[in-house]
């Protein structure tokens, strides 16, 4: 009823009309429609990111039994707004030894790579800018630009913990990207297929979420993706008491802010594919489809956020381990599991 | 010129200045993130020919993999960054000749070659068909590979563990002071 798929295949009319109009062919047609959608994407996610800040704030102050920001606007919902304006308005500071081109690229690479994720993301019926047949695998493969930008920021800032955060944090990416990827290869063997819209079409019912027969894989994906994003109990990286900011301690201003937005599109997008993959994506009763995709996705990052007030950190030599020897074989024993059993049903 | 040649010379120009880049530049960190950007314009060339799960490997293995082992490398080696490192040695003028030899060499056997060009529309779904042939008709050659990467690791790590009953060179001491030794002698050539 609430269905959004007719409204944006309208404007995506109006706009082929409009470029028509004005004398150019398909191909412009294209381009601003992608341009369009692109714009929307954008959009759509400063304002969950603006809305997961404030309500970061606010789950971590109940947890510790606090109230949290109260005083801009209703139970503080504009204080991140403000924040915002404080953080433009701050002056750009560029330390004096820093590697200045590496530095200025950083933060953009890894707002830009945590951006990019949103393209193959279905958000609903129809709202999906492109469905890749690659999908899962795009995702994969862009995740890893924000690993580069962390290391960039380490190296660039000349300053020995920003080094040590952006280390911490290539080696627990790139660890943990292993068992992540096989957790979601799990799923693939049952989809047969890479593309994010084809994966949500094979979830119609409750009974074919693949979390059912993915139990293992979706804890695997779960843990991995935790890490991926730098978040506690997996936030060495950032370890504030030991490491000051990690690889942001040198960034002020609005560089420091765009590190901050990753961090939360990443949440974000995190708990948008585990919604996407194991839990039937935007398929739900009666409510409409993004509806029930946003409910779902915004259960993920409260579990995300949870975990984060919850649990202390893991110590560096813990946290690779842990890694190495338990996730790892784990993620291939239920590959291989998951393979014979798929074998013997067919 | 039309829109996807415009592309293609954007991304191989990329592709080729940061190449460029990778061998001249005077800072290795530099080199590695320029070594990136490379492989970047590639995976462009790879969408470009209607091949996005290629593109996607690419990135997926060469820049979230091995460009970042190199980066994590460079940081570990100490003083890197040292200005005073040397570029080029008195070998440059056979290095020369032989790279050139070589450009010579492939630029020929490319004109020579004909190349079939399939008229046939390209499939999207390139990941189904690459999987049944790596499992049917390529099936040596991949495990092949798959050996010989695992020797890679299995060597690799022992390798790296020293004073393991693998490693077999003796106590803890002595493999303390030869490490201490070469990590010296490395940055300084």
């Amino acid at each position: 009823m609430f269905e959004l798929d007719k409204l944006v295949k309208a404007v995506g009319d109006v706009i082929a009309s409009l470029v028509t109009a004005m004398g150019l062919g398909s191909a412009w047609v294209t381009t601003v429609q992608l341009a369009v959608a692109a714009l929307v994407v954008i959009v759509f996610a400063a304002v969950v990111v603006l809305f997961l800040v404030w309500w970061e704030r606010k789950v971590s102050a109940r947890i510790q039994m606090r109230v949290g920001p109260m005083r801009v606007g209703w139970h503080g919902l504009l204080q991140t707004i403000a924040d915002a304006i404080k953080l433009l308005q701050k002056e750009d500071i560029t330390p004096t030894n820093v590697d200045r081109g590496i530095y200025f690229w950083a933060p953009i690479i890894t707002f830009v790579a945590a951006l990019a994720v949103y393209v193959t993301i279905p958000f609903g019926k129809g709202l999906l800018v492109s469905d890749l047949n690659i999908g899962i695998l795009y995702i994969l493969s862009v995740t890893t630009f924000t690993v580069i930008g962390l290391l960039m920021a380490g190296w660039s800032s000349n300053n020995k913990y920003a080094l040590l955060g952006g280390f911490r944090s290539a080696a627990q990416v790139v660890s943990y990207e292993v068992p992540m990827a096989l957790s979601i290869l799990g799923v693939i063997l049952f989809t047969q297929s890479l593309s994010m819209g084809e994966i949500v079409s094979q979830q119609t019912k409750f009974h074919q979420w693949y979390v059912w027969r993915q139990p293992i894989g979706f804890l695997i994906y779960l843990v991995a993706a935790t890490a991926e994003c730098n978040r506690t109990p997996f936030d060495l990286p950032e370890a504030d008491s030991e490491l000051v900011a990690g690889f942001v301690t040198e960034y002020s201003g609005m560089k420091f802010a765009m590190f901050f937005l990753a961090e939360f599109l990443n949440m974000f997008s995190v708990a948008a594919i585990a919604t996407t993959l194991f839990f039937g994506g935007w398929n739900g009763p009666f409510l409409p489809s993004w509806f029930w995709f946003m409910a779902k996705t915004l259960i993920g990052v409260f579990v995300l956020m949870w975990f984060r007030w919850t649990y202390p950190r893991l110590r560096v030599d813990q946290l690779m381990g842990f890694a190495w020897k338990f996730l790892l074989p784990l993620a291939f024993l239920n590959l291989l599991v998951t393979g014979f059993i798929i074998l013997l049903v067919k | 010129m039309d829109t996807i040649s415009l592309v293609f010379f954007a991304l191989a120009f990329l592709t080729i200045v940061s190449s460029l880049m990778v061998v001249s530049s005077k800072n290795i960190f530099h080199s590695a993130i320029f070594l990136i950007l490379a492989l970047f314009g590639v995976a462009g060339l790879f969408v470009l020919l209607e091949a996005p799960f290629l593109a996607a490997a690419q990135v997926l293995i060469y820049v979230g993999a091995i460009a970042i082992l190199m980066i994590f490398s460079v940081m570990l080696t100490a003083r890197i960054s040292d200005s005073g490192l040397r570029h080029t040695n008195e070998q440059v003028p056979t290095g020369l000749a032989i790279s050139l030899g070589l450009l010579i060499v492939m630029l020929y056997s490319l004109w020579n070659t004909p190349i079939p060009v399939s008229e046939a529309t390209p499939t999207g779904g390139a990941g189904h068909k690459l999987g049944e042939l790596f499992l049917t008709t390529f099936v040596l050659p991949f495990e092949i590979v798959s050996v010989l990467l695992l020797a890679a690791l299995i060597s690799a790590l022992v390798i790296a563990k020293r004073d393991g009953p693998l490693g077999g060179r003796g106590a803890g001491n002595e493999t303390d002071e030869k490490r201490e030794m070469e990590q010296g002698a490395r940055p300084g050539n």
